[in-house]
């Protein structure tokens, strides 16, 4: 335990995602109205209380191992790198975290950081529903109240995870408005923030939003990185060619990134929502289709996909989860540095790995977390045997049932679903 | 005040006046708060904004502030996000704006104008050659609510350089040492938002509304405004000799969907026994 602490302390002196003055290059900052000021002002104070708060790492560690499950595994891919031939494959597991995805890691620290501060509300927004179930269930545990926010077509979309949340005795609001995606979502959770700070903590799921938001997410996330690097270098004894992450906001690939990031021979590679391609419009790649511009949304500053006025583009993908029109300021600064690479990978493509994955190993990443296998089956042509890959699998499919039984065509379950439909109507 | 006074008043061409100076021109001159109303631009379309606008002249309005829509309102409650959508959805751009706001300053030259809007909206057009513009079609002063003082250098700058006035925005939850700053920073007057929240609900004015309105009295440098939440002449007369500016948004937004302008004149009626 204590070990794990030392290690995520050494996170913070090496100061790799986390900046003072809440910039990372031209990017980040902290555009926020007014009467947020205080509440900002506080999460910053108690953010960097807790950084040195030995009672609040141990409890935040506990949780983590005893609660949570970790650490997660990391998966040598054999019948996977088999089917290539070529690198070797790793998976790291943030499915078996404890509710099927990263997120809790982030949605635990945040909420332990909730209580010091004095709040038995917490609220948060949700694309694809894994960081709303995070959030009901870190609720549930500690006692808290939540309200999660979700755009209308994401609850259609991922409506297991809402039965969940409920289920779980949080409240889901539906957005109604703009895309109905993550981006409503973030604008309504910060609308009931500005009324509600003095009870409530906004438990942002992805490492965007204004300072120190980015660096609470990152470091909270940081965890999945630093059990990646140890498990490699025991099984493999060496560190990874390439790490591979989904990206929608940034906080899977900070997570697993940050830990590789001082060693520059691993090149870290993040792969974006391509949609129907960029030729459609119909995506959510800000970087590796090169149309997110430098705008200011949200309180934060970075590259958002918006038109030459600055009005946000609507976003598709087929994973809720990457379907967002900015991106985690501190991605936005690497990728320019040159030392993160974007690709972005199609819906179709997404499909065909996932097919792959489930067949070869057994496993059935998230729609989100499939884009990362993706990417790597996209450049492994390129790579040797003796190069090494990691992917990290953010999360678990089966919250996706619906969405990958449509992309399959799955004929059965077309008809199970009328089935079952006629049974309810009866 | 009989509707369209403020005309016969004017001595000094009022176009060479600072914002502040026109506010403290028509305390002098009798009045004793000043009205500041809204319009959400190409909402429901240029044409009734340029009527709305008409009416408020008509009405002795003094204050206008003109909202250029934004796809992300954070700031806003439910009526005024789906009004900045639905005119965004209508072809509403950032340079239809610039024009009408243009022409509305030209053809009521006694109404100081003011944009309300998001920093993208501003940092996408260009900082520098948005405020520029400002200057140049009549506008007086800039409400950004996500322009936050810290992180907008080159904005104040900017509007220092073109005599725009950046207008900063206080709440009750301001401590006193950053009031003083804000204090510093405003031009033209300082916008109190008289509870925490979005725009549009209703404000429990009382006790607590006197007490941040004294301790903002005790720092401001320049006339004061407060907004959100004013919904009636009740609202507006508890703000007698409080404040100079009372803002009413969203309640006319409301009165023009359910009544029309003729429901708005009506409203306006009702609120110009104060003058």
């Amino acid at each position: 335990m204590s070990e794990k602490i030392s290690a995520l302390r050494s996170i913070h002196s090496e100061a790799a995602f986390l900046s003072e003055n809440g910039y990372y290059g031209e990017y980040g900052g902290s555009y926020i109205p007014e009467i947020l000021v205080p509440a900002f002002t506080e999460i910053k104070e108690h953010f960097e209380a807790i950084r040195q708060d030995d009672a609040f790492w141990q409890q935040y560690c506990a949780l983590l191992a005893d609660y949570s499950g970790r650490p997660t595994p990391l998966t040598y891919a054999d019948r996977l790198t088999r089917h290539f031939g070529r690198a070797r494959i790793y998976i790291k597991r943030e499915d078996l975290n404890h509710t099927g995805a990263h997120k809790l890691n982030n949605a635990l620290g945040q909420a332990l950081l909730a209580r010091k501060m004095g709040k038995t509300r917490i609220i948060a927004e949700t694309g694809a529903g894994q960081h709303g179930v995070a959030t009901a269930t870190v609720a549930a545990k500690l006692g808290l109240s939540a309200t999660i926010y979700m755009g209308r077509e994401d609850m259609e979309r991922q409506y297991a995870n809402v039965f969940w949340m409920r289920r779980l005795g949080a409240e889901v609001i539906p957005v109604d408005y703009g895309s109905q995606t993550l981006k409503d979502a973030i604008n309504e959770a910060l609308r009931d923030w500005v009324s509600n700070f003095e009870t409530t903590h906004y438990v942002l799921g992805t490492a965007s939003g204004a300072h120190p938001f980015p660096s609470i997410v990152a470091y909270f996330q940081s965890i999945i990185g630093i059990e990646a690097k140890e498990q490699i270098l025991r099984s493999a004894g060496r560190l990874p060619s390439r790490v591979y992450a989904c990206v929608g906001g940034g906080s899977n690939a900070l997570g697993v990134f940050q830990a590789f990031y001082p060693h520059e021979e691993v090149q870290l590679i993040g792969v974006e929502a391509g949609g129907q391609g960029k030729e459609s419009g119909r995506h959510a790649s800000r970087i590796a289709f090169g149309e997110g511009k430098p705008g200011v949304a949200q309180g934060y500053k970075t590259l958002f996909l918006q038109n030459n006025e600055g009005q946000m583009n609507d976003t598709f993908s087929i994973a809720a989860g990457l379907d967002y029109v900015g991106v985690s300021p501190i991605l936005a600064n690497l990728s320019e540095r040159g030392r993160i690479q974007f690709s972005a990978a199609t819906d179709a493509e997404v499909i065909e790995a996932l097919e792959i994955v489930m067949k070869t190993e057994g496993l059935i990443p998230a729609l989100e977390s499939t884009h990362a296998f993706a990417g790597a089956f996209r450049d492994i042509a390129e790579s040797s045997k003796s190069d090494i890959f990691i992917v990290n699998m953010s999360g678990r499919g089966d919250k996706d049932i619906f969405n990958i039984a449509e992309g399959l065509q799955d004929e059965e379950w077309k008809a199970f679903i009328h089935r079952k439909n006629a049974q309810f109507e009866a | 005040m009989k509707n369209g006074k403020h005309l016969s008043t004017e001595k000094t061409p009022s176009s060479k006046l600072s914002l502040a100076e026109r506010i403290t021109g028509t305390r002098t001159s009798g009045k004793s708060i000043q009205l500041m109303t809204h319009q959400i631009l190409g909402y429901p379309d240029f044409e009734t904004n340029y009527e709305m606008i008409r009416l408020f002249h008509e009405s002795g309005v003094d204050l206008v502030e003109l909202q250029l829509p934004f796809s992300e309102p954070i700031a806003d409650g439910p009526i005024f996000l789906r009004a900045n959508q639905a005119s965004l959805a209508n072809g509403t751009t950032t340079l239809k704006c610039l024009e009408f706001a243009g022409r509305v300053a030209s053809d009521f030259p006694e109404i100081s104008f003011l944009f309300m809007t998001y920093y993208n909206i501003v940092f996408q057009y260009g900082i520098d050659s948005f405020v520029k513009e400002c200057a140049t079609i009549g506008i007086r002063g800039l409400i950004v609510p996500d322009a936050y003082p810290e992180e907008s250098d080159k904005f104040l700058e900017a509007c220092r350089e073109y005599n725009v006035e950046p207008i900063m925005i206080a709440t009750p939850y301001t401590p006193d040492e950053r009031l003083a700053y804000l204090s510093e920073q405003t031009g033209g007057f300082l916008y109190c938002a008289a509870r925490k929240g979005v725009t549009g609900s209703k404000t429990a004015f009382g006790k607590e509304t006197d007490e941040f309105l004294t301790r903002v009295r005790s720092q401001a440098k320049t006339p004061i405004a407060v907004g959100f939440g004013i919904q009636s002449e009740e609202d507006v007369r508890f703000l007698h000799g409080k404040c100079d500016i009372a803002i009413i948004g969203t309640q006319l937004l409301k009165v023009l969907e359910q009544d029309g302008l003729n429901g708005v004149k009506r409203f306006l009626k009702s609120l110009a026994v104060l003058h």
